[in-house]
């Protein structure tokens, strides 16, 4: 027997892996350049990328950012970056940000009259009432977004519809108490007297009641209090509004005010009563079908005429009813996307269970469609946010509104870009932040593996 | 022994209108409707009230009374001394061209955009992603504004095309010239047209033959007369193209019975082509088709079709901006295809661009048909943003000038909201008609 062995006794070196499908080369080659076309398509972008950022990064950073007018900022960067440079002159920002943040809205509510610099006499630190207000809706909304935080803060949540009017309009506080009463009686006349007199009897005196108080007693019992234990702060008239405040707060107004009222059309517009349901379709295409602009019209110029003679609406509060109506519709849409999409059988069960219509809606029906409504509510948000830019149109100083007024003065006549940089990036990083959140709030509650 | 009765008769009781089941849903109706209809009189009555005290009947006379201001873009005759209601009539045009327009340009660049948005290319699908991202999460009236700052801050006044050493200059072949003060381009003229087709007008009534004379429109309203004329020009350019798209329609009606009986299909696109084109060539040859150049005459440019700069700017931020969601819509509907039906395609022996147009994207309009709808709803309700750049549009003059220059708000409101909705309903009437016909047919 020779020994002949077809075995390899001794191991080969290893080999390099090939080069050309491991690293960033093999990235580029699989993924950038596969072929001709590919290749085409990655020079053109790689050119316009650079083509865009070199015509961007320049004027953006080699910038002037202390200056008193758009000439001084010219004469500077001619004498910093040379004769033909084009750098923006974010001095505009620095000079005006006060005013694109918070608008005509007094420094010193207590003396309208004193500007920033000379605080009057037992004066709150400068925009104290805005500022709060701004706190006040991240503490309110932090419970709702995040469920590791504390429960207990959820009672900010429940104040906040109350306290935040008030802090930005100011007056008495019994008034925001006398509204908050309205809903405790409404609950304990439904808790109380829904045993005496039967459960719809009861739910229907829940609601005729609060009503009752808000329409007639609300006012003189916010009156009286006053004139007891007077507590107030100043009033500050709609007219200061302005700004990225008057944006945040009419989009957080619309937000807040349009889910219940999209809740309840959504319901209607799936209930099986003709006329209510009627009644529902026609509110909602209505408001679907017309620009948000004739709303907002409505809204300037109509409302008015629309109230009882005498009836003197400010134009903020008209402004919002009109947006949170105009959002609701919207809303109403996609919560009966939501509800359009359970199954069947989630209706059968609940009712197979015994419950209720409400308690099957509360239990059963509306988390679960409210879960699946999740993208389009925040891409609601997200557009009623965005959409707060068109009251500039019926002459509410919103930033984009307040864009003219800057460049109506004298030191900057003429500038456009920066300002329009500015609120564009404040815009997409708040939007672009809730689109995010939804994100993550999908990934959160998906139960399905 | 039992005996048995009859079941006690129900008598109908009060109560039974709030307990029990049957009578309650029609409770609740009747009390919705009255609550409903005591609303609306209550507005009613406060707004006769109200009008009452301020002096003025509601009435649309007005809409007949002469408008007195000027429209700078007009599809049809109007001048200061046409009525309002002309004015309205005007604005709901200029509505539907920048919707129109809007509208392609939107589809074409948001269909570009999330095809590109899938690609496997990383540099590619990144810069489309930004594009999306930039446009969606700011508000498009700052767009609308910024593209209006853009049109009159970059480009160069038309004096600077003036002159030996002009700084600026006529681009595409001296045919295009891009102003602060709009665009202008080649207009499309007719050198042996074949005249205007009067319609409802005797032509023995002299004032009417006199002023048919200067008309050059496509359609021209006589206001004098009160009838019209339609270019035979265009309406023979509308036939032609009628026929032939019907004969290049049969071609290929013919090709698939060639394919169901044969299995091989004939190749056709070049007969359809030559088909539609061809004919139009010579049609447009015969006409006397040529194009007035811009040129510049005194301080402005002449000759050429004036783009506005309202209307540039307002398309292409509606178009921009509308394109990222539409953009969306299509990434979503082709993803919405699981790959098993690629892969059966492929399997089948289908090249990839055929299995694109004859199985993936069919199914997947489906997915997109129904939130393109809605977006293209959303363009035409934010071209009335146009009020913001001065775009004379159905909000600038209806619910602009004529409510500011009549005092007129209830009614100019009022009825501008009703013309938006009724446009609206249109479009998505078409466009649902357009859904179902496309719509997985069941059993």
């Amino acid at each position: 027997m020779s020994d002949i062995s077809f075995v390899r006794t001794e191991m080969l070196p290893e080999k390099e892996p090939p080069a050309s499908t491991v690293g960033f080369i093999g990235w580029a080659k699989a993924n950038l350049f596969s072929s001709v076309l590919n290749s085409v398509l990655t020079i053109l972008s790689i050119v316009l990328v650079l083509f865009v950022l070199s015509g961007v990064l320049p004027w953006a950073f080699q910038s002037v950012w202390n200056a008193s007018s758009l000439t001084e900022c010219r004469e500077i960067l001619k004498a910093t970056y040379g004769e033909h440079h084009e750098g923006a002159c974010w001095a505009v920002i620095n000079d005006r940000w006060v005013q694109l943040v918070f608008g005509f809205y007094p420094p010193y509510p207590i003396d309208p009259t004193m500007y920033l610099g000379n605080p009057p006499e037992g004066a709150w630190p400068a925009y104290f009432r805005p500022i709060a207000t701004f706190v006040l809706i991240l503490a309110a909304v932090a419970p709702v977004l995040f469920d590791k935080l504390p429960r207990k803060m959820l009672i900010i949540t429940a104040i906040f519809p109350f306290a935040m009017p008030w802090l930005m309009w100011g007056g008495t506080v019994w008034f925001p108490v006398a509204a908050a009463l309205g809903f405790a009686i409404g609950y304990f006349a439904f808790k109380y007297l829904a045993d005496i007199v039967g459960e719809l009897a009861g739910l229907i005196i829940a609601v005729v009641l609060p009503v009752i108080w808000w329409l007639f007693l609300m006012g003189p019992f916010a009156d009286l209090m006053q004139s007891i234990i007077a507590l107030d702060i100043p009033v500050v008239e709609s007219r200061k509004f302005g700004g990225f405040t008057v944006s945040i707060f009419i989009g957080v107004v619309a937000i807040v005010g349009s889910l219940p009222i999209g809740i309840v059309l959504a319901l209607g517009r799936q209930s099986d009563l003709l006329i209510v349901k009627a009644l529902c379709v026609g509110f909602i295409e209505f408001i679907r079908g017309v620009p948000l602009i004739t709303l907002l019209f409505v809204a300037s110029t109509l409302l008015n005429i629309f109230l009882p003679p005498g009836t003197e609406f400010d134009i903020i509060l008209r402004v919002l009813i009109m947006v949170t109506l105009f959002a609701s519709a919207y809303m109403a849409e996609v919560i009966r996307g939501g509800l359009a999409a359970l199954p069947r059988g989630q209706y059968e069960g609940a009712d197979s269970l015994g419950l209720n219509y409400w308690q099957a809606q509360r239990l059963i029906i509306m988390p679960q469609a409210l879960k699946i409504s999740i993208p389009g509510i925040v891409s609601n948000f997200i557009g009623i946010f965005k959409d707060t830019t068109l009251v500039s149109i019926i002459a509410i100083l919103d930033p984009l509104g307040l864009t003219n007024g800057i460049r109506a003065d004298a030191a900057w006549n003429g500038i456009y870009w920066e300002l329009f940089a500015f609120i564009a990036i404040v815009f997409f990083v708040f939007c672009f932040s809730m689109s995010r959140y939804s994100m993550y709030l999908e990934r959160k509650l998906k139960t399905s593996h | 022994m039992t005996v048995m009765t009859d079941p006690p008769k129900e008598s109908f009781r009060l109560s039974m209108l709030i307990y029990d089941t049957r009578y309650r849903a029609i409770t609740i109706q009747v009390v919705a409707l009255l609550g409903f209809a005591a609303f609306f009189g209550w507005l009613i009555w406060n707004t006769s009230n109200n009008l009452a005290a301020l002096g003025k009947e509601p009435s649309f006379r007005f809409l007949w009374e002469p408008a007195g201001y000027d429209i700078n873009q007009r599809l049809l005759d109007y001048n200061s001394q046409s009525p309002h209601i002309r004015a309205a009539f005007i604005g709901v045009l200029n509505t539907l061209v920048i919707a129109v327009l809007g509208c392609i340009t939107a589809t074409v660049i948001g269909v570009l955009v999330g095809v590109l948005r899938l690609s496997k290319n990383w540099v590619v699908s990144r810069l489309m992603a930004v594009y999306v991202e930039m446009f969606r999460n700011v508000p498009v009236l700052l767009w609308i504004v910024l593209a209006m700052a853009i049109m009159i801050e970059i480009p160069p006044g038309p004096r600077e095309f003036r002159g030996d050493n002009a700084t600026a200059s006529v681009s595409l072949f001296g045919t295009v010239a891009v102003t602060n003060r709009g665009i202008y381009v080649p207009d499309p003229k007719f050198d042996g047209g074949l005249g205007d087709l009067p319609v409802g007008a005797s032509s023995t009534d002299a004032a009417c033959a006199a002023y048919y004379d200067g008309s050059e429109g496509l359609v021209d309203i006589n206001p004098a007369c009160g009838t019209f004329q339609i270019s035979l020009d265009f309406l023979a350019i509308v036939a032609l193209l009628a026929g032939t798209l019907y004969i290049s329609r049969r071609i290929k009606q013919r090709a698939d019975d060639i394919q169901e009986k044969t299995g091989d299909r004939p190749t056709t696109w070049y007969i359809r082509l030559a088909v539609v084109v061809v004919p139009m060539v010579i049609l447009l040859y015969l006409l006397g088709l040529y194009f007035t150049v811009p040129e510049l005459k005194g301080f402005n440019f002449k000759d050429g079709l004036h783009l506005r700069n309202s209307l540039i700017a307002l398309w292409l931020a509606l178009s921009l901006y509308t394109a990222a969601f539409i953009a969306e819509i299509v990434r979503a509907g082709i993803l919405a295809i699981s790959k098993g039906q690629t892969e059966a395609a492929s399997a089948l022996g289908l090249s990839a661009g055929r299995t694109m147009s004859l199985v993936v994207l069919p199914q997947a309009l489906r997915v997109i048909i129904p939130p393109l709808i809605s977006n293209y709803l959303n363009l035409t309700k934010n071209s009335s943003l146009a009020i913001a750049v001065g775009y004379m549009d159905l909000t600038g003059t209806l619910m602009g000038v004529t409510l500011n220059q009549t005092g007129r708000e209830l009614e100019t409101v009022l009825l501008g909201m009703l013309i938006y909705l009724s446009i609206s309903l249109t479009i998505s009437m078409a466009m649902n008609w357009y859904n179902e016909s496309i719509k997985l047919q069941e059993r």
